[in-house]
């Protein structure tokens, strides 16, 4: 199934949790957030949050930035 | 005039912002950093105890690894809402900041165009308000505007951060009359944020009555910025001495420094 991966599509399982996306992106969990359709998803639910077809999903870290 | 606080942070004179000790007055953005090599020298150079950093989706091929450079300079993270042009925009990224790094501590920044990048106070004022409700420490970049400045202490602000002239044009404090009004109006830090130049602008800063001085591109983008990092801890140092020495009222008309008296005659 098709999701929407910090704005570019992408094939994952159906079933496919918040840790599941992250292990396969090869992300630690340190430094990182998540949003699903614009609503942040705290790291305490990741493993049972499973992300939807046609889900937003964004990953999100610290950059250099004024 | 800022009064010298009790050494709580093992400094003689630290900033505190919301009941945090800081012994260094200069706030340093990671910005415009070529590379990580050079911005860990800059920052170590700095002697600068927090740091900005930016919320951006994670690029492919990972994350980049500046948490651990910073780490290792053993520095908090002030993290910032650049980018965002609305209220909702910023609570947004502050909510990710949040959960992302473990702070509840936010530059909050909400500018209006590309071109100026000026604050859009409107929706600056409005999304302090529901930042400080929602708990987090809201430092907020703004104008050199007295009025707004109150407005955002009225709002649970910890601190304010006026520009001194625009985000990375190094024209450093166009209108240092403001910023002393601004100084006056409230009770909390005053940090000087953009435009600073070079290490003049930062110790004019701290002589208008400042408490402290963010600056990015000053140093990031310099031909040296670990050796301008250094010159802009110093200039910070000198300007908040010189202004618990207190200056001298300028004058139209010269004033002898040598005794009038004595003066041996042909």
């Amino acid at each position: 199934m098709t999701i929407h991966l910090n704005g570019a599509e992408r094939i994952v399982r159906p079933g496919t949790t918040v840790s599941d996306l992250l292990a396969d992106l090869g992300l630690t969990p340190r430094g990182i957030a998540v949003a699903l359709d614009h609503v942040i998803v705290p790291r305490s639910a990741w493993a049972a949050t499973v992300v939807t077809v046609g889900a937003r999903v964004d990953v999100v870290t610290a950059m250099q930035g004024g | 005039m800022a009064e010298l606080s009790p050494a709580s942070s093992g400094s003689p004179d630290p900033l505190v912002v919301a009941g945090r000790s800081f012994g260094s007055r200069l706030i340093l953005g990671t910005g415009g950093a070529t590379s990580h090599t050079s911005l860990e020298a800059a920052v170590r150079a700095s002697g600068t105890e927090l740091v900005t950093v930016a919320m951006r989706r994670v690029p492919q091929g990972g994350t980049g690894g500046l948490l651990d450079v910073l780490a290792r300079c053993d520095v908090s993270l002030l993290p910032n809402t650049a980018g965002c042009r609305t209220a909702r925009e910023a609570l947004l990224t502050a909510r990710l900041a949040r959960e992302a790094l473990g702070t509840d501590w936010v530059k909050l920044e909400i500018v209006a165009d590309d071109r100026t990048l000026l604050p859009d106070v409107v929706e600056l004022v409005d999304a302090a308000d529901q930042l400080v409700r929602d708990g987090f420490v809201v430092l907020p970049y703004t104008t050199d505007d007295a009025v707004v400045a109150r407005r955002l202490v009225d709002a649970g602000c910890a601190a304010v951060m006026p520009l001194g002239s625009p985000i990375g044009t190094g024209l450093g404090i166009r209108n240092p009359h403001a910023i002393e009004l601004v100084r006056d109006a409230v009770d909390v830090p005053v940090v000087l944020d953009a435009g600073i130049g070079t290490a003049s602008d930062a110790a004019l800063a701290m002589e208008l009555g400042c408490d402290a001085v963010l600056l990015a591109t000053a140093v990031t983008r310099a031909e040296d910025p670990a050796a301008m990092a250094a010159a802009m801890r110093h200039a910070v140092v000198a300007g908040r001495l010189a202004r618990l020495a207190g200056r001298v009222p300028m004058r139209r008309l010269a004033l002898a420094s040598s005794p009038s008296e004595g003066l041996v005659e042909p």
